[in-house]
């Protein structure tokens, strides 16, 4: 069971944002989720890491980056070449 | 070890010197360059872009691995590091997690007691350096961040010891083994700026660690311990408790500062990242061929160069320097390697830091030709640092280079050994104009001689050779008592 | 064909396209001058690609991903970017930011998701063929709700390089078309290795569909015909492999006792990998623009508030609550296990068949705005999702109708088995036709 202040702190730690409105039927609808969920408790067995593939590596070889206008063009805010992002504290 | 003993552990960040970077193709040579020229739709974190694996960048790690003594781990994954950052353009790192490249292992330090100790590896992984922060604006105006992400995606190795140093020296020192170790192994160049950064934890046995974050100089690491040790000691000193953080190094003002608790809540949701496969690579053990390390090295130097012990060690402390004496001494290893190496470890050194140049400018030969120049006694050993600090500055302002003979003759630095003449002619001014020193010597005060030899000295602008400007200075006063 | 330009202007009522490429050029090749829509969360170079989704109004990219490359080497037009549920996460395509698509069949309902505007491209004659994505059942259930055909071909088979990720694990791009043969022509040139694509295999697809499947052995699961599924669907799609029975296959009876737990398995997976996915999303390199005025934490959290919606929301927060420390254990890790079992089931069945049929879907096409509690939307992706979790074929073929709608009969195959599959499902055509 998780409560609403749960909830909230989730939605803090994933950064998407919860309205005050949506917390109460978010909170109940999770609760219903991760109810389904629980079924995964009875699982038994072994998990398997996919190895259908391994040591997939390339050579260390040089390829043409993007232009410089190319990579800043779908950027919101640019400076100088920088890209310009809120401030970090 | 007793209660108030000093534990040191540290977590070093290498940028491994491969052509592309560690998941695309583009170019890691970014520095010379200006800001997001070095991108593409994998390292900008586009939607849809797939990260591919440099196999280069993993025999690099692999090479580190062997040399430090370190178990390959049978299959390693790579796992993403979930938190967000405006330089981390994925939202996500990839990094390796609980299936490393390798575990164990050691590295040997000379210990601050004398011989060696030994500096336990817990693990050595790879994985990619984000981009880069530059910090903008002010209070009244706003402040802002601009990224550039040349840098996001550069392969990095990160080699995370056991908190097995006791002293800010031993960590020093761990340090500069391990960067002169990577360097010897060719998967790593320290001029790089920016290509190595450290993360250490320290406590005081008894009371809780602290992590200190994000020191990029090698001085730096030596004096951040130094003062985060004198804090912590103090704290307790005082009855305080230490307190288990995260704490910033801010190298101008050489203090650690606590970070905002944000960090440590960091939960990272580690999970096996499902774009890339796992690897498979301890058999490419055997086939690795280790070249000669700083240890082989410097045994070497003391058989093959009859270096000291002490000039053994600093010559064979970066991979540049070695290189260098050998090239010099190459021509006449017998006749040169005394001179050679004095001049390289006790003089060399001391100019280029002094210059903060590097040793890639600075020419074996004409080098070689200098060493020639004291070891015929044509230049007395002032005019050869003089002779040196002119070839230095001529590379560092890339002006036309002479050769040390040319200089020699330019300036006139040639020994005056046999003109007795100007020696004579000096001595007698010195002491006529030095009445107070001559009354000094005759009291048997032991410096006058020395002040005296120095004024001699400046007078034939250091070319007098000494021994003959001794004898002949002390012959002139003995003679003026009689 | 030679290379040309083709003139793009449906008339496009059921709100199939985002984007349509008016005048969409082509060169010459096997697709040459063809149609073809593109769903939107595959990367076309130059043409917006949203992924229905607020967040990315506006981007460009500035690449291709690799099955538009392909596409366009094989003289295909793209004709424009199909609608979908944001990031591929719905069932009906009611979950786009821009407005839902409607069935073609029956314009009151859904066109199935997220796939729906691909599908109902086809279903409303503008397009012959189509590229979709399947993750849960994402090309599967558009095409059965719609009265079309869709492959999600095996993992492994078609390059993810410029797949807009969802669920890296789980998804694939794939073919759906008017017809099977469309769907096989169209996989031809999309299926093979790619060295952009880690996880992609060297398994090209150069295949006629053939109708000779005597001697072929059919997996009924007791599970995909039980209570949760409406008894006239079930009705129609045993009808249909009866079909299948007269022209000389067999059906011997199955059981996926793993299928207690698929579902949750599912949701558990590809909500976890698209909570790290979608964290790039933060207005700085691309989409609407964070504010730089506040600091960095406000601004992200701001900009991914406003431009995801509800959906992708709640599923971020369930990705992000089961990835966090102290829950890894017990849903991430054991959702792994419980997809072990799934292939060991698929693989202990197809010891014994070659292919398994069943209902693509529990029921027909929803009403528009019937489902809105989200589990009750997740529960009709049961039959889908195995095939993900098992990184199997899955094919969805029109096999009749129920209540007026069409019902989609699916057949799944071993990995990389995608021709028998499409044989399969080719007989079966053929056999109605």
């Amino acid at each position: 069971m998780v409560t609403e202040k749960d909830v909230h702190h989730i939605a803090e730690l994933a950064d998407v944002g919860i309205s005050p409105g949506e917390l109460g039927p978010f909170t109940h609808q999770f609760n219903a989720i991760l109810e389904y969920f629980d079924i995964l408790d009875r699982v038994q067995g072994d998990a398997a890491v996919p190895r259908d593939l391994c040591n997939i590596m390339r050579g260390d070889e040089v390829e043409p980056s993007l232009p410089q206008d190319e990579v800043l063009r779908n950027a919101a805010a640019q400076e100088e070449g920088f890209i310009r992002a809120p401030r970090v504290m | 070890m007793a209660e108030g003993d000093v534990i040191v552990g540290l977590e070093v960040h290498c940028q491994l010197d491969t052509k592309s970077k560690l998941f695309c193709g583009c170019s890691t040579d970014y520095r010379a360059d200006g800001p997001n020229t070095h991108v593409c739709p994998i390292c900008l974190g586009l939607p849809g872009a797939m990260p591919v694996l440099n196999r280069k960048a993993i025999e690099f790690a692999m090479r580190v691995a062997k040399a430090l003594n370190c178990a390959v781990l049978h299959e390693s994954e790579f796992a993403r590091k979930n938190y967000f950052y405006p330089d981390l353009d994925k939202g996500y790192q990839i990094t390796q997690y609980d299936k490393p490249l390798a575990e164990g292992g050691y590295l040997g330090i000379d210990g601050d007691e004398g011989g060696e100790r030994r500096i336990r590896i817990t693990r050595i992984h790879v994985e990619e350096d984000p981009g880069r922060l530059v910090h903008m604006g002010n209070a009244e105006r706003g402040k802002y961040s601009l990224v550039d992400y040349n840098r996001s995606g550069i392969p990095l190795i990160e080699i995370v010891s056991e908190p097995d140093m006791r002293s800010p020296k031993e960590a020093r020192k761990f340090l500069n083994k391990l960067r002169a170790t990577l360097e010897y192994l060719s998967v790593f160049d320290s001029e790089k700026e920016g290509s190595l950064r450290v993360d250490a934890n320290i406590s005081i046995r008894g009371s809780e660690r602290v992590e200190v974050k994000n020191i990029t100089s090698y001085k730096g690491v030596e004096k951040a311990l130094t003062f985060e040790i004198t804090r912590q000691k103090n704290l307790l000193r005082r009855g305080q408790r230490v307190e288990r953080e995260t704490r910033h190094f801010l190298e101008a003002r050489g203090v650690t500062q606590s970070a905002r608790s944000k960090e440590m809540e960091h939960d990272y949701r580690y999970f096996p990242e499902p774009d890339l496969r796992p690897l498979q690579v301890r058999s490419w053990v055997d086939g690795i061929v280790l070249p000669e390390l700083p240890d082989a090295r410097r045994e070497r130097f003391m058989v093959q160069y009859g270096c000291s012990p002490g000039h053994a060690r600093t010559l064979t402390g970066e991979l540049r320097l070695a290189n260098f004496f050998e090239k010099v001494v190459a021509a006449d290893q017998k006749g040169l390697s005394a001179l050679a190496a004095t001049w390289i470890a006790d003089t060399l050194i001391g100019e280029l830091n002094y210059r903060d140049m590097g040793l890639d400018p600075v020419d074996p030969e004409g080098f070689t030709r200098l060493v020639l120049l004291l070891k015929q006694g044509t230049i007395t050993d002032k005019s050869g640092i003089e002779v040196l600090r002119v070839m230095l500055d001529q590379r560092l302002r890339k002006e036309a280079c002479e050769t040390p003979e040319d200089i020699v003759r330019r300036l006139n630095l040639a020994k005056t050994s046999g003109d007795t003449g100007a020696i004579a002619a000096a001595i007698r001014e010195a002491i006529a104009e030095n009445p107070k020193a001559i009354d000094d010597y005759r009291a048997g005060k032991g410096g006058a001689l020395n002040f005296l030899v120095g004024q001699v000295m400046k007078k034939t602008r250091g070319k007098a050779d000494p021994g003959e400007l001794n004898r002949m200075l002390t012959e002139s006063l003995t003679d003026r008592e009689g | 064909m030679s290379s040309g330009t083709i003139s793009f202007e449906p008339d496009d009522r059921y709100h199939a396209f985002l984007t349509v490429c008016g005048h969409a050029p082509h060169r010459s090749g096997k697709l040459s001058g063809i149609a073809v829509a593109v769903k939107d969360n595959i990367s076309t170079r130059g043409i917006e690609t949203t992924c229905a989704s607020k967040i990315l109004m506006g981007y460009v990219p500035p690449y291709d991903a690799r099955v538009v490359e392909l596409l366009k080497n094989s003289g295909a037009a793209i004709a424009g970017k199909t609608n979908m549920d944001e990031f591929g996460m719905g069932t009906t395509t009611e979950n786009s930011a821009f407005g839902p698509t409607l069935n073609p069949c029956d314009t009151g309902c859904v066109p199935g998701g997220s796939s729906g505007g691909s599908a109902a491209a086809i279903a409303g004659g503008m397009v012959q063929m189509a590229l979709g994505t399947d993750t849960g059942g994402s090309i599967r259930c558009p095409a059965a709700f719609c009265g079309i055909v869709g492959l999600k071909p095996s993992y492994g088979r078609v390059s993810r390089y410029g797949l807009i990720a969802y669920a890296n694990s789980l998804e694939q791009i794939g073919p759906l078309g008017k017809t099977v043969s469309d769907v096989s022509t169209l996989m031809e040139v999309i299926a093979g290795y790619d060295r952009h694509d880690s996880t992609s295999h060297n398994k090209p697809y150069t295949h006629t569909p053939g109708a000779d499947i005597k001697g072929l052995k059919i997996g009924i699961p007791q599970e995909y015909f039980g209570a949760g599924v409406d008894p006239a669907v079930a009705a129609v799609v045993k009808s249909a492999i009866g079909k299948l029975e007269e022209i000389g296959a067999t059906a011997v009876p199955c059981s996926i006792p793993s299928m207690e737990y698929a579902l949750a398995a599912y949701y558990v997976i590809c909500t976890c990998e698209a909570s790290s996915n979608l964290a790039r999303f933060d207005g700085v390199r691309y989409g609407p623009a964070a504010d730089t005025k506040k600091s960095w934490h406000d601004a992200y959290k701001e900009v991914r508030a406003a431009g995801f919606g509800t959906e992708v929301r709640r599923r971020i927060m369930l990705g992000t609550f089961a990835l966090s420390s102290g829950y890894y254990g017990k849903y991430y890790a054991k959702a792994q296990v419980a997809r072990e079992n799934v292939r060991k089931d698929f693989a202990r069945i197809f010891s014994e068949v070659d292919v398994i049929a069943g209902p693509t879907m529990p029921t027909v096409a929803f009403r528009l705005g019937e489902k809105s509690d989200p589990l009750s939307m997740y529960l009709a992706d049961i039959l889908t999702v195995p095939a993900n979790l098992a990184g199997i074929p899955s094919i969805s073929v029109p096999c009749g109708r129920a209540g007026g709608m069409p019902v989609g009969l699916q057949i799944m195959g071993r990995q990389f088995e995608d021709e028998r599959v499409i044989d399969v499902a080719y007989a079966y055509e053929q056999a109605v036709t």
